[in-house]
Protein backbone atom coordinates (compact mmCIF):
# COMPACT_ATOMS: atom_id res chain seq x y z
CA UNK A 1 0.00 0.00 0.00
CA UNK A 2 2.19 3.02 1.14
CA UNK A 3 5.77 2.02 1.71
CA UNK A 4 8.71 4.63 2.71
CA UNK A 5 11.99 3.69 1.98
CA UNK A 6 15.02 4.95 3.77
CA UNK A 7 13.96 8.45 2.88
CA UNK A 8 15.69 11.40 3.83
CA UNK A 9 14.58 14.93 4.04
CA UNK A 10 16.33 18.25 4.48
CA UNK A 11 14.77 22.16 4.37
CA UNK A 12 16.82 23.86 2.39
CA UNK A 13 17.21 26.40 4.72
CA UNK A 14 18.98 24.16 7.88
CA UNK A 15 21.86 22.55 7.57
CA UNK A 16 20.62 19.35 9.34
CA UNK A 17 18.31 16.45 8.16
CA UNK A 18 15.11 16.45 9.89
CA UNK A 19 14.25 12.84 8.67
CA UNK A 20 17.09 10.95 8.70
CA UNK A 21 16.04 7.64 7.01
CA UNK A 22 12.99 5.96 7.53
CA UNK A 23 11.54 3.60 7.17
CA UNK A 24 7.80 2.37 7.15
CA UNK A 25 4.99 0.74 5.38
CA UNK A 26 1.05 1.12 5.62
CA UNK A 27 -0.91 -2.36 4.81
CA UNK A 28 -4.13 -1.97 3.16
CA UNK A 29 -6.83 -1.57 5.71
CA UNK A 30 -4.20 -1.21 8.53
CA UNK A 31 -4.33 1.64 11.12
CA UNK A 32 -0.84 2.59 11.21
CA UNK A 33 0.45 5.28 14.36
CA UNK A 34 3.62 7.29 14.36
CA UNK A 35 4.22 8.81 17.82
CA UNK A 36 6.77 11.00 18.55
CA UNK A 37 7.64 14.27 20.38
CA UNK A 38 7.04 17.68 18.91
CA UNK A 39 9.88 18.21 16.48
CA UNK A 40 10.66 14.08 16.35
CA UNK A 41 9.92 14.93 12.08
CA UNK A 42 6.56 13.03 11.99
CA UNK A 43 4.84 16.13 10.88
CA UNK A 44 7.22 16.16 8.07
CA UNK A 45 6.93 12.45 6.95
CA UNK A 46 3.49 13.29 6.75
CA UNK A 47 3.84 16.18 4.54
CA UNK A 48 6.17 14.25 2.39
CA UNK A 49 3.82 11.85 2.10
CA UNK A 50 0.53 14.18 0.69
CA UNK A 51 3.49 16.00 -1.62
CA UNK A 52 2.81 19.38 0.62
CA UNK A 53 7.02 19.76 0.67
CA UNK A 54 8.15 20.42 -2.83
CA UNK A 55 11.62 20.05 -4.10
CA UNK A 56 11.49 24.22 -4.09
CA UNK A 57 12.00 23.95 -0.44
CA UNK A 58 13.23 20.23 0.99
CA UNK A 59 16.14 18.28 -0.51
CA UNK A 60 15.04 14.32 -0.42
CA UNK A 61 16.75 10.94 -0.60
CA UNK A 62 14.87 7.87 -0.65
CA UNK A 63 11.58 6.56 -1.84
CA UNK A 64 7.53 6.98 -1.19
CA UNK A 65 5.69 4.08 -2.92
CA UNK A 66 1.70 4.31 -3.14
CA UNK A 67 0.50 1.31 -5.10
CA UNK A 68 3.66 0.93 -6.46
CA UNK A 69 3.62 4.75 -7.96
CA UNK A 70 6.92 6.88 -6.83
CA UNK A 71 5.49 10.05 -5.33
CA UNK A 72 8.53 11.87 -4.92
CA UNK A 73 9.98 11.52 -8.81
CA UNK A 74 6.38 11.34 -10.39
CA UNK A 75 5.27 15.01 -12.07
CA UNK A 76 3.13 17.55 -11.12
CA UNK A 77 0.76 16.41 -13.29
CA UNK A 78 0.69 12.60 -11.79
CA UNK A 79 0.86 14.03 -8.50
CA UNK A 80 -2.44 16.36 -8.99
CA UNK A 81 -4.42 13.50 -9.68
CA UNK A 82 -2.94 11.16 -6.60
CA UNK A 83 -3.59 13.87 -3.72
CA UNK A 84 -6.75 14.60 -2.90
CA UNK A 85 -7.97 11.39 -4.86
CA UNK A 86 -5.43 8.50 -3.69
CA UNK A 87 -3.82 10.17 -0.39
CA UNK A 88 -6.42 12.54 2.01
CA UNK A 89 -5.63 14.26 4.81
CA UNK A 90 -6.94 15.49 8.04
CA UNK A 91 -5.57 18.29 9.98
CA UNK A 92 -4.94 19.13 13.62
CA UNK A 93 -7.14 22.30 13.81
CA UNK A 94 -10.23 22.40 12.12
CA UNK A 95 -11.30 25.66 12.42
CA UNK A 96 -7.86 26.57 10.32
CA UNK A 97 -8.22 24.05 7.99
CA UNK A 98 -11.60 25.41 6.82
CA UNK A 99 -11.92 28.45 4.77
CA UNK A 100 -13.75 30.69 7.20
CA UNK A 101 -15.66 32.63 4.08
CA UNK A 102 -17.06 29.72 1.87
CA UNK A 103 -19.49 27.57 3.01
CA UNK A 104 -19.30 23.86 4.36
CA UNK A 105 -21.07 22.31 1.27
CA UNK A 106 -18.95 23.74 -1.62
CA UNK A 107 -15.78 23.05 0.41
CA UNK A 108 -16.38 19.58 1.41
CA UNK A 109 -16.96 19.19 -2.32
CA UNK A 110 -13.95 21.10 -3.36
CA UNK A 111 -12.31 17.14 -4.21
CA UNK A 112 -14.94 16.00 -6.25
CA UNK A 113 -15.03 19.23 -8.58
CA UNK A 114 -11.67 19.08 -9.10
CA UNK A 115 -11.40 15.28 -10.21
CA UNK A 116 -14.83 13.93 -11.25
CA UNK A 117 -17.50 15.72 -13.61
CA UNK A 118 -20.34 14.83 -11.82
CA UNK A 119 -23.22 17.14 -12.08
CA UNK A 120 -23.61 19.83 -9.83
CA UNK A 121 -26.61 17.97 -8.03
CA UNK A 122 -24.54 15.17 -7.76
CA UNK A 123 -21.93 16.49 -5.95
CA UNK A 124 -24.31 17.59 -3.38
CA UNK A 125 -26.06 14.28 -3.31
CA UNK A 126 -22.55 13.04 -2.46
CA UNK A 127 -21.16 15.54 -0.52
CA UNK A 128 -24.44 14.96 1.99
CA UNK A 129 -24.30 11.43 1.91
CA UNK A 130 -20.22 12.12 3.68
CA UNK A 131 -21.37 14.09 6.11
CA UNK A 132 -24.23 11.20 6.87
CA UNK A 133 -21.61 8.78 6.90
CA UNK A 134 -19.33 11.00 9.81
CA UNK A 135 -22.16 11.00 11.66
CA UNK A 136 -23.72 14.49 11.86
CA UNK A 137 -27.27 15.51 11.60
CA UNK A 138 -28.95 18.04 10.09
CA UNK A 139 -26.67 17.74 7.11
CA UNK A 140 -28.46 19.90 5.07
CA UNK A 141 -28.83 22.51 7.20
CA UNK A 142 -24.64 21.98 7.60
CA UNK A 143 -24.23 22.14 4.03
CA UNK A 144 -25.55 25.96 4.40
CA UNK A 145 -23.51 27.14 7.14
CA UNK A 146 -19.95 29.11 7.24
CA UNK A 147 -16.97 27.22 9.68
CA UNK A 148 -17.48 29.77 12.03
CA UNK A 149 -21.25 28.37 12.81
CA UNK A 150 -19.65 25.02 14.02
CA UNK A 151 -18.02 23.36 16.91
CA UNK A 152 -14.76 21.92 16.70
CA UNK A 153 -15.98 18.52 16.76
CA UNK A 154 -18.56 19.02 14.30
CA UNK A 155 -15.83 20.81 11.93
CA UNK A 156 -13.46 18.01 12.73
CA UNK A 157 -16.66 15.18 11.14
CA UNK A 158 -16.67 17.58 8.00
CA UNK A 159 -12.80 17.47 7.41
CA UNK A 160 -13.34 13.72 7.44
CA UNK A 161 -16.08 13.70 5.60
CA UNK A 162 -14.35 16.26 3.05
CA UNK A 163 -11.19 13.69 3.14
CA UNK A 164 -13.35 10.39 2.80
CA UNK A 165 -15.79 11.48 0.14
CA UNK A 166 -13.25 10.62 -2.93
CA UNK A 167 -12.89 7.17 -1.19
CA UNK A 168 -9.23 7.21 -1.06
CA UNK A 169 -7.20 4.52 -0.14
CA UNK A 170 -4.83 6.47 2.22
CA UNK A 171 -6.08 8.69 4.79
CA UNK A 172 -3.48 10.71 6.56
CA UNK A 173 -4.48 11.98 9.89
CA UNK A 174 -1.97 14.96 11.72
CA UNK A 175 -2.83 14.98 15.38
CA UNK A 176 -6.64 15.10 13.88
CA UNK A 177 -8.01 15.12 17.62
CA UNK A 178 -5.72 17.16 19.61
CA UNK A 179 -7.98 20.42 19.39
CA UNK A 180 -10.60 18.18 21.03
CA UNK A 181 -11.57 17.94 24.19
CA UNK A 182 -11.31 14.20 25.06
CA UNK A 183 -15.50 12.94 24.84
CA UNK A 184 -15.43 14.11 21.18
CA UNK A 185 -12.02 12.80 21.06
CA UNK A 186 -12.71 8.97 21.56
CA UNK A 187 -16.32 9.88 19.12
CA UNK A 188 -13.96 10.81 16.33
CA UNK A 189 -11.38 7.99 16.96
CA UNK A 190 -14.62 5.71 16.96
CA UNK A 191 -15.62 7.02 13.71
CA UNK A 192 -12.75 6.49 11.87
CA UNK A 193 -12.42 3.11 13.35
CA UNK A 194 -15.33 2.38 11.78
CA UNK A 195 -14.45 4.25 8.48
CA UNK A 196 -11.61 1.50 7.82
CA UNK A 197 -13.36 -1.64 9.30
CA UNK A 198 -16.28 -0.18 6.51
CA UNK A 199 -14.47 1.30 3.68
CA UNK A 200 -10.83 -1.17 3.99
CA UNK A 201 -9.26 2.49 4.19
CA UNK A 202 -5.85 2.52 5.03
CA UNK A 203 -5.09 5.23 7.90
CA UNK A 204 -1.46 6.95 8.87
CA UNK A 205 -2.61 8.30 12.14
CA UNK A 206 0.22 10.76 13.48
CA UNK A 207 -0.17 11.67 17.13
CA UNK A 208 1.82 12.62 19.89
CA UNK A 209 -0.69 10.99 22.15
CA UNK A 210 0.13 7.46 23.55
CA UNK A 211 -3.56 6.84 25.20
CA UNK A 212 -4.59 7.66 21.41
CA UNK A 213 -2.70 5.83 19.61
CA UNK A 214 -3.35 2.52 21.67
CA UNK A 215 -6.87 2.71 21.47
CA UNK A 216 -6.74 3.11 17.76
CA UNK A 217 -4.00 1.57 15.75
CA UNK A 218 -2.79 -1.85 14.95
CA UNK A 219 0.70 -0.72 14.61
CA UNK A 220 2.91 1.85 15.71
CA UNK A 221 5.89 3.55 14.81
CA UNK A 222 7.97 5.26 17.20
CA UNK A 223 10.19 8.45 16.03
CA UNK A 224 12.47 10.08 17.86
CA UNK A 225 14.46 12.81 16.39
CA UNK A 226 14.05 12.06 12.47
CA UNK A 227 14.86 8.20 13.06
CA UNK A 228 12.45 5.27 13.62
CA UNK A 229 13.36 3.92 16.70
CA UNK A 230 10.97 1.22 16.85
CA UNK A 231 8.13 -0.16 14.80
CA UNK A 232 5.55 -3.04 15.84
CA UNK A 233 2.55 -4.02 16.71
CA UNK A 234 0.67 -2.31 18.97
CA UNK A 235 0.49 -4.59 21.95
CA UNK A 236 4.04 -5.63 21.29
CA UNK A 237 5.37 -2.17 21.73
CA UNK A 238 3.06 -0.96 24.36
CA UNK A 239 3.65 -4.08 26.58
CA UNK A 240 7.42 -5.06 25.59
CA UNK A 241 9.01 -1.88 24.18
CA UNK A 242 12.18 -2.41 22.94
CA UNK A 243 14.26 1.17 22.48
CA UNK A 244 15.07 3.24 25.86
CA UNK A 245 13.06 5.57 24.32
CA UNK A 246 9.56 3.99 23.81
CA UNK A 247 10.19 2.62 27.28
CA UNK A 248 10.74 6.55 28.70
CA UNK A 249 7.03 7.35 26.67
CA UNK A 250 5.33 4.82 27.88
CA UNK A 251 6.70 5.65 31.24
CA UNK A 252 5.81 8.96 30.98
CA UNK A 253 1.66 7.98 30.17
CA UNK A 254 -0.20 8.91 33.69
CA UNK A 255 -1.60 6.25 34.86
CA UNK A 256 -4.37 6.26 37.96
CA UNK A 257 -1.93 4.79 40.14
CA UNK A 258 0.58 7.42 39.83
CA UNK A 259 -1.53 9.80 40.40
CA UNK A 260 -2.75 8.33 43.83
CA UNK A 261 0.98 7.95 44.90
CA UNK A 262 1.41 11.96 44.33
CA UNK B 1 -25.51 43.26 4.38
CA UNK B 2 -24.03 46.86 4.85
CA UNK B 3 -26.48 48.45 6.74
CA UNK B 4 -27.46 45.73 9.48
CA UNK B 5 -24.88 46.62 11.62
CA UNK B 6 -26.50 48.74 14.47
CA UNK B 7 -23.81 50.33 16.21
CA UNK B 8 -22.23 51.87 13.17
CA UNK B 9 -22.25 55.36 12.81
CA UNK B 10 -19.70 56.43 10.84
CA UNK B 11 -20.96 54.15 8.04
CA UNK B 12 -24.58 55.34 8.48
CA UNK B 13 -23.55 58.67 7.77
CA UNK B 14 -21.01 58.15 5.23
CA UNK B 15 -23.30 56.00 3.12
CA UNK B 16 -25.97 59.03 3.53
CA UNK B 17 -23.41 61.83 2.73
CA UNK B 18 -22.42 59.87 -0.50
CA UNK B 19 -25.88 58.96 -1.43
CA UNK B 20 -26.77 62.93 -1.79
CA UNK B 21 -23.89 63.16 -3.69
CA UNK B 22 -24.57 60.22 -6.21
CA UNK B 23 -27.70 61.47 -6.72
CA UNK B 24 -26.50 64.71 -7.61
CA UNK B 25 -24.13 62.98 -9.96
CA UNK B 26 -26.71 60.39 -11.42
CA UNK B 27 -29.60 63.29 -11.88
CA UNK B 28 -27.38 65.08 -13.74
CA UNK B 29 -26.88 62.61 -16.07
CA UNK B 30 -30.16 62.66 -17.74
CA UNK B 31 -31.60 65.94 -16.25
CA UNK B 32 -30.07 69.51 -15.37
CA UNK B 33 -32.20 72.77 -14.14
CA UNK B 34 -30.28 74.58 -17.14
CA UNK B 35 -28.07 73.58 -20.18
CA UNK B 36 -24.88 73.70 -17.92
CA UNK B 37 -22.69 75.26 -21.03
CA UNK B 38 -25.74 77.94 -21.93
CA UNK B 39 -24.59 81.55 -20.98
CA UNK B 40 -26.86 84.15 -20.34
CA UNK B 41 -25.71 87.48 -20.73
CA UNK B 42 -28.19 89.19 -18.66
CA UNK B 43 -27.66 86.59 -15.34
CA UNK B 44 -24.25 87.21 -14.61
CA UNK B 45 -22.84 87.09 -10.51
CA UNK B 46 -26.39 86.20 -9.61
CA UNK B 47 -26.52 85.22 -5.68
CA UNK B 48 -28.41 81.83 -4.82
CA UNK B 49 -32.06 82.52 -5.71
CA UNK B 50 -35.21 80.84 -6.62
CA UNK B 51 -34.44 80.47 -10.07
CA UNK B 52 -30.99 79.56 -9.59
CA UNK B 53 -30.45 77.69 -6.20
CA UNK B 54 -26.63 77.99 -6.42
CA UNK B 55 -26.31 81.33 -8.19
CA UNK B 56 -24.95 81.46 -11.98
CA UNK B 57 -21.36 82.47 -12.80
CA UNK B 58 -19.22 84.88 -14.60
CA UNK B 59 -21.27 83.82 -18.19
CA UNK B 60 -24.54 83.78 -16.69
CA UNK B 61 -24.75 79.96 -16.52
CA UNK B 62 -26.58 78.13 -13.92
CA UNK B 63 -23.80 76.72 -10.86
CA UNK B 64 -26.62 74.04 -9.68
CA UNK B 65 -26.53 72.22 -13.31
CA UNK B 66 -22.82 72.76 -13.76
CA UNK B 67 -22.26 71.33 -10.46
CA UNK B 68 -24.36 68.61 -11.08
CA UNK B 69 -22.85 67.87 -14.35
CA UNK B 70 -18.84 68.12 -12.94
CA UNK B 71 -19.96 65.48 -9.85
CA UNK B 72 -20.63 63.27 -12.49
CA UNK B 73 -18.04 63.51 -14.62
CA UNK B 74 -15.56 63.42 -11.23
CA UNK B 75 -17.62 60.63 -10.18
CA UNK B 76 -16.73 58.98 -13.78
CA UNK B 77 -13.08 59.84 -13.85
CA UNK B 78 -12.85 58.69 -10.45
CA UNK B 79 -14.74 55.29 -10.57
CA UNK B 80 -13.17 53.94 -13.79
CA UNK B 81 -9.41 55.19 -12.12
CA UNK B 82 -10.36 52.82 -9.52
CA UNK B 83 -11.34 49.80 -11.61
CA UNK B 84 -8.38 49.98 -13.70
CA UNK B 85 -5.95 50.35 -10.88
CA UNK B 86 -7.68 47.69 -8.78
CA UNK B 87 -7.86 45.31 -11.39
CA UNK B 88 -3.88 45.08 -12.59
CA UNK B 89 -3.40 45.77 -9.07
CA UNK B 90 -5.08 43.02 -7.79
CA UNK B 91 -3.63 40.41 -10.28
CA UNK B 92 -0.60 41.38 -10.20
CA UNK B 93 -0.46 41.24 -5.98
CA UNK B 94 -2.67 37.57 -6.14
CA UNK B 95 0.55 36.59 -8.16
CA UNK B 96 3.41 37.77 -7.06
CA UNK B 97 1.80 37.16 -3.25
CA UNK B 98 0.64 33.22 -4.16
CA UNK B 99 3.85 32.58 -6.05
CA UNK B 100 6.53 34.59 -4.19
CA UNK B 101 9.82 33.74 -5.60
CA UNK B 102 11.87 36.50 -7.87
CA UNK B 103 9.25 37.32 -9.69
CA UNK B 104 7.70 38.59 -7.08
CA UNK B 105 11.00 40.21 -5.54
CA UNK B 106 11.13 42.01 -9.71
CA UNK B 107 7.77 42.98 -9.25
CA UNK B 108 7.37 44.75 -6.16
CA UNK B 109 10.45 46.82 -6.25
CA UNK B 110 9.09 47.93 -9.71
CA UNK B 111 6.51 48.89 -7.43
CA UNK B 112 8.22 50.78 -5.34
CA UNK B 113 9.84 52.46 -8.01
CA UNK B 114 6.38 54.04 -9.45
CA UNK B 115 5.27 54.84 -5.49
CA UNK B 116 8.60 56.80 -4.87
CA UNK B 117 7.28 59.35 -7.64
CA UNK B 118 4.28 61.37 -6.30
CA UNK B 119 1.10 59.71 -8.69
CA UNK B 120 -0.02 63.71 -9.67
CA UNK B 121 3.88 63.93 -11.25
CA UNK B 122 3.37 60.41 -12.45
CA UNK B 123 0.25 61.18 -13.76
CA UNK B 124 1.49 64.85 -14.95
CA UNK B 125 4.21 62.66 -17.38
CA UNK B 126 1.11 60.31 -18.94
CA UNK B 127 -0.75 63.75 -19.57
CA UNK B 128 2.13 65.45 -21.66
CA UNK B 129 2.85 62.11 -23.34
CA UNK B 130 -1.02 61.16 -24.37
CA UNK B 131 -2.79 64.57 -24.17
CA UNK B 132 -5.29 65.86 -22.13
CA UNK B 133 -9.22 64.69 -21.99
CA UNK B 134 -10.84 62.95 -19.43
CA UNK B 135 -10.13 59.09 -20.68
CA UNK B 136 -6.17 60.25 -20.24
CA UNK B 137 -6.77 61.17 -16.78
CA UNK B 138 -8.25 57.99 -16.33
CA UNK B 139 -5.72 55.99 -17.60
CA UNK B 140 -2.54 58.32 -16.17
CA UNK B 141 -4.59 57.55 -12.83
CA UNK B 142 -5.26 54.39 -13.33
CA UNK B 143 -2.08 53.56 -13.78
CA UNK B 144 -0.45 55.51 -10.96
CA UNK B 145 -2.55 54.01 -8.13
CA UNK B 146 -1.58 50.25 -9.12
CA UNK B 147 1.14 49.44 -6.86
CA UNK B 148 -1.02 50.89 -3.96
CA UNK B 149 -3.76 48.22 -4.65
CA UNK B 150 -1.12 45.95 -5.51
CA UNK B 151 1.10 46.19 -2.28
CA UNK B 152 -2.25 45.27 -0.26
CA UNK B 153 -3.38 42.36 -2.34
CA UNK B 154 0.19 41.08 -2.29
CA UNK B 155 0.75 41.11 1.53
CA UNK B 156 -2.94 39.30 1.89
CA UNK B 157 -2.39 36.73 -0.37
CA UNK B 158 1.49 36.08 0.86
CA UNK B 159 0.13 35.85 4.50
CA UNK B 160 -2.90 33.65 3.13
CA UNK B 161 -0.74 31.37 0.92
CA UNK B 162 0.75 29.58 4.42
CA UNK B 163 -2.66 29.22 5.72
CA UNK B 164 -4.28 25.69 6.62
CA UNK B 165 -7.49 25.49 4.58
CA UNK B 166 -5.19 26.29 1.46
CA UNK B 167 -3.03 23.65 2.14
CA UNK B 168 -5.82 21.95 2.19
CA UNK B 169 -7.34 22.77 -0.92
CA UNK B 170 -4.22 22.45 -2.77
CA UNK B 171 -4.39 18.58 -1.37
CA UNK B 172 -7.43 17.95 -2.54
CA UNK B 173 -6.16 18.80 -5.64
CA UNK B 174 -7.39 22.50 -6.45
CA UNK B 175 -5.78 24.45 -9.16
CA UNK B 176 -3.55 27.29 -8.66
CA UNK B 177 -5.97 29.44 -10.05
CA UNK B 178 -8.87 28.09 -8.42
CA UNK B 179 -7.01 28.54 -4.93
CA UNK B 180 -6.36 32.15 -5.86
CA UNK B 181 -9.38 33.38 -7.05
CA UNK B 182 -12.16 31.17 -5.56
CA UNK B 183 -10.10 30.46 -2.01
CA UNK B 184 -8.25 33.16 -1.12
CA UNK B 185 -9.51 36.60 -3.07
CA UNK B 186 -12.88 36.45 -0.82
CA UNK B 187 -11.07 36.32 2.34
CA UNK B 188 -9.23 39.19 1.07
CA UNK B 189 -12.36 41.38 0.85
CA UNK B 190 -12.19 42.82 4.57
CA UNK B 191 -9.37 44.75 3.10
CA UNK B 192 -9.52 44.95 -0.19
CA UNK B 193 -12.94 46.78 0.13
CA UNK B 194 -11.77 50.06 2.42
CA UNK B 195 -8.53 50.02 0.00
CA UNK B 196 -11.15 50.47 -2.85
CA UNK B 197 -12.77 53.10 -0.79
CA UNK B 198 -9.76 55.39 0.12
CA UNK B 199 -8.65 54.89 -3.35
CA UNK B 200 -11.78 56.42 -4.69
CA UNK B 201 -11.14 58.97 -2.69
CA UNK B 202 -7.53 59.76 -3.71
CA UNK B 203 -9.01 59.36 -7.12
CA UNK B 204 -10.71 62.29 -6.83
CA UNK B 205 -8.70 64.57 -5.13
CA UNK B 206 -6.28 63.08 -7.52
CA UNK B 207 -8.97 64.31 -10.15
CA UNK B 208 -9.31 67.58 -8.33
CA UNK B 209 -5.48 68.39 -8.38
CA UNK B 210 -5.28 67.83 -12.26
CA UNK B 211 -8.05 69.90 -13.70
CA UNK B 212 -7.23 72.50 -11.14
CA UNK B 213 -3.90 72.66 -12.28
CA UNK B 214 -5.06 72.81 -15.76
CA UNK B 215 -4.13 69.06 -16.98
CA UNK B 216 -7.19 67.46 -16.42
CA UNK B 217 -10.65 67.61 -18.51
CA UNK B 218 -11.11 69.94 -21.14
CA UNK B 219 -14.34 72.15 -21.93
CA UNK B 220 -16.87 71.14 -22.66
CA UNK B 221 -16.11 68.54 -20.40
CA UNK B 222 -16.92 70.14 -16.66
CA UNK B 223 -15.11 68.36 -13.66
CA UNK B 224 -15.38 69.75 -10.10
CA UNK B 225 -11.76 70.38 -10.17
CA UNK B 226 -12.11 72.72 -12.87
CA UNK B 227 -14.70 74.27 -11.74
CA UNK B 228 -12.31 74.74 -8.59
CA UNK B 229 -9.71 76.39 -10.70
CA UNK B 230 -12.31 78.42 -12.98
CA UNK B 231 -14.00 79.86 -9.39
CA UNK B 232 -10.86 81.21 -8.43
CA UNK B 233 -10.84 84.27 -10.86
CA UNK B 234 -14.40 85.72 -9.61
CA UNK B 235 -13.65 84.90 -6.20
CA UNK B 236 -15.14 88.06 -4.93
CA UNK B 237 -17.59 88.98 -7.47
CA UNK B 238 -19.24 85.12 -7.26
CA UNK B 239 -18.26 83.74 -3.89
CA UNK B 240 -21.16 81.00 -4.17
CA UNK B 241 -19.42 79.32 -6.75
CA UNK B 242 -16.27 78.33 -5.45
CA UNK B 243 -18.17 77.86 -1.69
CA UNK B 244 -20.73 75.46 -3.48
CA UNK B 245 -17.95 73.45 -5.44
CA UNK B 246 -15.49 73.34 -2.98
CA UNK B 247 -18.74 71.85 -0.21
CA UNK B 248 -19.45 69.18 -3.17
CA UNK B 249 -16.22 68.24 -3.30
CA UNK B 250 -15.80 68.30 0.53
CA UNK B 251 -19.03 65.81 1.07
CA UNK B 252 -18.06 63.59 -1.34
CA UNK B 253 -14.72 63.19 0.60
CA UNK B 254 -16.10 62.80 3.47
CA UNK B 255 -18.74 60.48 2.87
CA UNK B 256 -16.60 58.18 1.30
CA UNK B 257 -13.78 58.67 3.76
CA UNK B 258 -16.69 58.19 6.75
CA UNK B 259 -18.15 54.94 4.52
CA UNK B 260 -14.05 53.99 4.58
CA UNK B 261 -13.46 53.88 8.35
CA UNK B 262 -16.96 52.06 8.69
CA UNK B 263 -15.51 48.88 6.97
CA UNK B 264 -12.04 49.16 8.08
CA UNK B 265 -14.38 49.00 12.05
CA UNK B 266 -16.55 46.14 10.46
CA UNK B 267 -13.10 44.41 9.09
CA UNK B 268 -12.05 44.81 12.59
Amino acid sequence: MLEIRDLHVQFRDSDHECVRGINLTVGDGEIVGLVGESGSGKTVTAMMVSGLLKSDRVITHGDIILDGCQLLSAGDETLQKIQGRDICVVFQEPMSAMNPVMRIGPQVEECLRVHTDLSKAERRERALQALRDVELNNVEEIYRKYPHELSGGMLQRVMIAAAILPNPKLLLADEPTTALDVTIQAQILELLKRLNRERGMSVLFISHNLNVVRKLCTRVAVMEKGQIVEDGATDQVFYHPQAPYTQKLIAAIPTRSKRRGE
Amino acid sequence: MLLHQKENRYLRIGIVLTAIVTLLAVVGYVWTPYDPTAMNAAAKYLPPCLSHPLGTDNFGRDILSRVMQGTGTTFFISLCTVFIGALVGVIVGALTGYFGGWIDEAIMRLNDAVTAFPSILLALVFITLLGFGKYNVILALGVAFIPSYARVIRSEFARHREMNYVKSARLMGASHGRIMFRHIMPNTLPVLLPTLVIGFNNAVLAEASMSYLGIGVKPPDVSLGYMLSESQSYMSAAPWYMLFTGMTIVLLILGVSLIGEGLQQRGG
